[in-house]
């Protein structure tokens, strides 16, 4: 092989070796798949997306590009039915090519428990620091992306910290939320009387959910913000999170509960604090006029997809326990019929 | 002269005419032959993966559209449920292990068969009554809690009858598993030929020990949680039932223990299968031998340490969702070492491209995207947003079907002259793997997005939104179903009027090549002997090679006994006479 | 239950060797014992999945036994777990007597064993009968049911595997020195319904 053959490998070699770079990162940040961001979680969970995705992408290219290669290079020359070159192994390049995915999910496994950390655990309530999430950066290859997208939501939560707090007190919305076929009720800390089947948050404020179910496992999931959590008959999981965009989003149950497991969608309506207040205030209005009498006219049945409610008698809700149901929720803000044991 | 040919004239291959397998009667019987059971398991769960494959139409169809229009939704999750079973306990787990397990085993390290024959066969007729079984469920409403069963979901009373049919067949399903198991063991450890000691095994053999380790000690506990299931369900306790103070988290711990590692049942032995093909059609020695096989061993321990990872949402406390998460991310390590060992086992191969090594460079190529996709899941915070979605569902399929069944494939193409003395047409062969190719991406790579944008999995009806995907999705899955009929018309045809088999049609050199096509009752006609590793391809000098006379005791560099030139690494312990063999481990003299 | 009567009937019906009988080769050595053992690792793992079963719902319980629930009386169990216990000293005279060609031993020390596994057998259904609670009582009463119920089961496939083996003596060269695997098959089944015992007895009266 002369010097020039050498080189001219080598040249291609590099070359190669930095469009897969370059087409790893550029994926890693324009893939498109991921829906828009809604909370404060979201970017976080992006940014550790995205850097999967360059990594993964990489790795794709390169298995891939092997393969292809090999089926044109490495065919079978017509009439040659000799052996190739028998080679058993290469230690020091399989030390590399133990080392380096080693290295990949150390650098990943930090990652994601940073990223898991400024999340806020979703273990407990009480996380006041997550406000200062936004400030550290978990990892500074893959969080590009979210970088570019923090000034929007700084904006927002800084206008909304800027608002003297609605509610009295606390800063935080606790919200009951309790699963059931084919639906999900919502019970607001400071709105007594009030069950809603959809969920109504301010933008900017941090909220609580404690969720239970009622008859089988359900998920909580809102796919704008990138939390999910099951909901389990018998214990309270807990999740939080900061909404930061305006607007209207499914609440989809993730979780097989039923032949309509499918259709078990509600929307999470996320407010500016203006109309927030707006809308807590007619709810204590309405909640007021309505005690004792039928309990709070919650939507239930409008956030069900409109063909829903044409099976309401299949789907094994009888609209007495339905309204039984209700009432027992208003009645105590914990959700009825659950021996909460209160798993930590 | 080649190696391969060389080993074959020392293992003393039965004339053609001795040949078993002449009765056709015999695989409808009782059979204790391992061959014989291996192909009623290999015929067995094909069958039950075309029936599996037809539940997966029916589901494809109904996701056609946004509406529940083809079938009920309270159907469509008997439909998943008895789909995802038939298609794990019932193709992939017994095809893989019970199937190539006991068809190649014994042969491979020159058993005359497997250690407890009769218990073999008890094992095999175990699965067709408990797949007859759990398809009759559908006559009484079948089990639509998923093939996870969570309770309270299965424990309602609508699918009641569905539900301890679906138990009792997983019960049986998962007895013969771990008989299948035992014998495995037993068989690899105690009955090699005198010589080949674990370092000189083909790697099929190592996948299926560390298959069967995982098997043995992961499924009874499966059996543990459906036993206490089924007294939630017919007997009215409150293990897993919250209204009695029961605790439904403790069942999802049960049957991940199993279900997680059940995941490495079904790949492992598709691993090992694929470290036979490709050294076989790339002519070259497979690259990093010891790396393979322990990475086999290391995953199938990890297998066992990572199954909350399908809990990340089921409100595990958080130190255990890190372990998790860590443990899950490790096991890529040793996946990785056997990728990339694979891809330099092509590299500057000579490969011969025919179908058998086109779907086992399918499957590389196809499981590489599923492992790639479930290092993602493995990171809590990205499996939150994406756990029980379609983005799960396309990970699975890329690891199970991309995988798994790519493997299966490939190992059909290339055993299949073996099994029954027949050649298959390679035309309709490559047909058979375009079209899985095609249809199987265009089935499930969209799945992704889907899943990514908020399609959760198991539901009938979805949003407007999802619409153009999924129909995509279900054409793909159209060409897929499609692409199984070149295959069982080839086949068919092939194994009745095919071209007569050569005893070693692809110049293997492991011990199964060294007999007759298909072998003879008991295996071999003679004691066979290990002359070359299972992988000494291209051994020697090269440009010399074709011209390699017989083994000649006179001249040391071709002798084919101890201290050979042609092995790679010469072994004392691997002499043509059974006088001359040493114990392996006291190599003096 | 399925799993353990099914295979072991399995193995104690048939000798591998005799298997092919074209017979033009060596015949390979009895792996069945080590067939066995490596089995009772499967079954010691359903047992193991139900302690652990068995412990969390303890663990994570507010009071076990709930309240109004009564303690377990030890002391009848007690003894049956040294009735147990000793047997597993009973059957091994047995293996020692086949050991030395002396079948009437071996027929002597099973009937002794079974007669052991009986009397546990029978103080489990006394136990049974006079308890305060049912199956369906609540989940502490279940999960005791259900465990020594599943043990008490392995214990009557025990006692029915030596009665098979007694049936087997009748042959008078069915046992020798040589050839005893349903022997030591049995013997080798009931120390593992032994140790499940112990373990079962800390769990669920000790601690």
């Amino acid at each position: 092989m002369s010097i020039f053959t050498i080189l001219l490998r080598t040249v291609l070699g590099i070359a190669v070796a930095v469009l897969v770079v370059l087409l790893s990162l550029w994926y890693g940040q324009n893939h498109g798949l991921l829906p828009v961001q809604a909370s404060e979680q979201a970017p976080l969970v992006d940014g550790l997306f995205n850097f999967m995705m360059t990594i993964a992408t990489g790795i794709f290219l390169l298995v891939q590009g092997i393969l292809v290669y090999s089926l044109f290079v490495f065919k079978r020359r017509r009439g040659d039915n000799s052996d190739a070159p028998p080679v058993h192994g290469n230690v020091p390049l399989e030390i590399v090519w133990t080392a380096i995915p080693t290295v990949i999910v150390t650098i990943l496994a930090i990652y994601s428990f940073d990223v898991y950390k400024a999340e806020g655990g979703i273990e407990t309530m009480t996380h006041p620091a997550v406000a200062h999430v936004h400030h550290e950066q978990p990892f500074t290859l893959g969080s590009a992306a979210y970088a570019a997208t923090l000034p929007e939501s700084d904006a927002l939560l800084a206008q909304s910290m800027e608002m003297p707090g609605a509610v009295e007190g606390s800063s935080q919305i606790e919200v009951s939320v309790a699963a059931l076929r084919y639906g999900w009720l919502f019970s607001y800390a400071d709105l007594p009387d009030v069950v809603d089947g959809e969920l109504h948050v301010p933008v900017g404020r941090e909220v609580n959910l404690k969720i239970t179910a009622n008859d089988v496992n359900h998920a909580f999931w809102v796919p704008e913000f990138r939390l999910k959590q099951d909901a389990i008959p018998g214990r309270e999981t807990v999740i939080h999170f900061k909404p930061t965009r305006v607007g209207q989003y499914v609440v989809r149950c993730a979780e097989l509960c039923g032949p309509y497991h499918g259709a078990m969608n509600t929307n999470v309506i996320v407010h500016t604090p203006e109309e927030y207040e707006t809308w807590h205030q007619e709810q204590l209005v309405a909640s007021r006029e309505a005690v004792h009498e039928t309990v709070a006219v919650a939507p239930v049945q409008t956030a069900q997809p409109a063909f829903l409610a044409a099976h309401v008698q299949e789907l094994g809700i009888q609209p007495a326990t339905l309204s039984a149901f209700r009432s027992a929720m208003a009645h105590s803000h914990q959700p009825a019929a659950v021996e909460a044991k209160g798993n930590s | 002269m080649t190696q391969a040919q060389l080993q074959e004239s020392a293992s003393f291959a039965a004339p053609s005419s001795e040949t078993g397998g002449g009765n056709w009667r015999e695989y409808f019987g009782f059979s204790t032959d391992h061959k014989v059971i291996g192909i009623q398991y290999l015929v067995t769960t094909f069958v039950f993966f075309l029936i599996g494959g037809v539940l997966a139409e029916g589901l494809r169809t109904e996701l056609a559209t946004p509406e529940s229009d083809f079938v009920s939704p309270e159907l469509y999750n008997g439909l998943l449920t008895v789909h995802a079973t038939v298609m794990i306990f019932l193709w992939i787990v017994p095809g893989l292990t019970g199937g190539f397990g006991n068809y190649l085993v014994p042969l491979m390290i020159g058993a005359r068969d497997m250690a407890f024959p009769k218990l073999n066969a008890v094992a095999f007729w175990m699965i067709p009554p408990a797949g007859i079984l759990l398809l009759s469920s559908f006559f009484f409403g079948a089990a639509g809690a998923g093939w996870t069963s969570y309770p309270p979901l299965s424990l309602l009373d609508e699918t009641k009858i569905g539900e301890a049919i679906w138990i009792i067949s997983v019960l049986l399903l998962g007895t013969s598993s771990i008989l299948g198991a035992v014998n495995f063991i037993v068989t690899i450890l105690k009955m090699r030929l005198p010589g080949m000691g674990f370092f000189q095994m083909p790697l099929f053999c190592w996948a299926m020990l560390a298959t069967s380790a995982l098997a043995l000690v992961a499924t009874p506990v499966l059996a543990g949680a459906l036993i206490l299931l089924s007294f939630d369900l017919l007997a009215g306790t409150a293990f897993f039932n919250p209204t009695g103070g029961g605790d439904p988290v403790v069942y999802q711990h049960m049957f991940w223990f199993y279900s997680h590692p059940a995941v490495y049942i079904m790949i492992l032995p598709a691993f090992g299968l694929i470290s036979e093909i490709l050294p076989v059609h790339s002519r070259k020695p497979i690259f990093g031998y010891a790396a393979i096989a322990l990475s086999s061993c290391a995953i199938s321990f990890l297998g066992l340490v990572v199954w909350a990872h399908h809990m990340f949402t089921s409100g595990t406390p958080d130190w255990l969702r890190m372990f998790f998460m860590v443990a899950t991310m490790v096991i890529a390590v040793p996946t990785g070492i056997k990728v990339f060992s694979w891809l330099a086992t092509i590299w500057g191969g000579k490969l011969r491209l025919n179908s058998a090594m086109l779907f086992a460079m399918g499957f590389v190529s196809m499981f590489v995207v599923g492992g790639l996709s479930g290092i993602m899941v493995a990171a809590v915070p990205f499996d939150i947003h994406v756990h029980d979605t379609y983005f799960i569902v396309a990970h699975l399929h890329y690891v199970f079907f991309g995988g798994s069944v790519f493997g299966i494939y490939a190992a059909l193409y290339h055993w299949f002259p073996k099994i029954t003395g027949h050649m298959l047409n390679e035309t309709w062969g490559k047909i058979h793997f375009v079209l899985t190719f095609i249809g199987f991406n265009l089935t499930f790579l969209p799945m992704h997005k889907l899943g990514i944008e908020g399609m959760p999995r198991r539901i009938a009806l979805y949003d407007e939104q999802f619409a153009g995907l999924n129909l995509v999705c279900t054409i793909g899955s159209y060409i897929l179903a499609v692409s199984t009929i070149p295959f069982v018309v080839n086949a068919v045809w092939s194994w009745i009027k095919g071209p007569k088999a050569p005893d070693n049609p692809w110049d293997g050199l492991t011990l199964e090549w060294m007999t007759s096509s298909p072998p003879p009752v008991e295996n071999f006609r003679g004691e066979p002997v290990l002359v070359t590793g299972p992988y000494d391809y291209g051994v020697g000098d090269r440009s010399t090679e074709v011209d390699v006379p017989f083994s000649d005791a006179q001249d040391p560099a071709l002798a084919a006994g101890p201290g050979s030139a042609l092995r790679a690494d010469p072994d004392p312990s691997v002499a043509l006479h059974a006088d001359d063999r040493q114990d392996p481990g006291n190599s003096n003299p | 239950m399925q799993v353990s009567s099914t295979s072991l009937k399995a193995e104690l019906n048939h000798s591998v060797v005799a298997e092919h009988t074209a017979g033009h080769h060596a015949e390979h050595p009895d792996y069945r014992l080590l067939g066995v053992l490596v089995f009772l690792i499967a079954e010691s793992m359903i047992f193991l999945g139900l302690f652990a079963a068995y412990s969390t719902f303890r663990l994570v319980a507010e009071s076990w036994p709930p309240v109004g629930t009564p303690h377990l009386e030890v002391l009848l169990p007690g003894i049956n777990t040294l009735v147990l216990i000793s047997s597993s000293f009973v059957i091994h005279k047995a293996d020692v007597a086949v050991k030395k060609d002396n079948v009437p031993g071996l027929r002597l020390w099973f009937l002794a064993t079974i007669a052991l596994g009986v009397i546990f057998l029978a103080g489990q259904v006394y136990e049974y009968t006079h308890l305060e609670f049912g199956l369906k009582s609540n989940l502490y009463a279940s999960t005791f049911y259900v465990l020594t119920g599943f043990h008490g089961l392995h214990v009557l496939v025990g006692v029915l595997l030596m009665v098979g083996v007694l049936w087997r003596t009748r042959k008078p060269d069915h046992y020798s020195s040589q050839s005893h695997f349903g022997v030591e098959a049995t013997e080798l089944y009931w120390h593992f319904v032994d140790v499940i015992w112990i373990l079962l007895f800390l769990l669920l009266y000790i601690w």
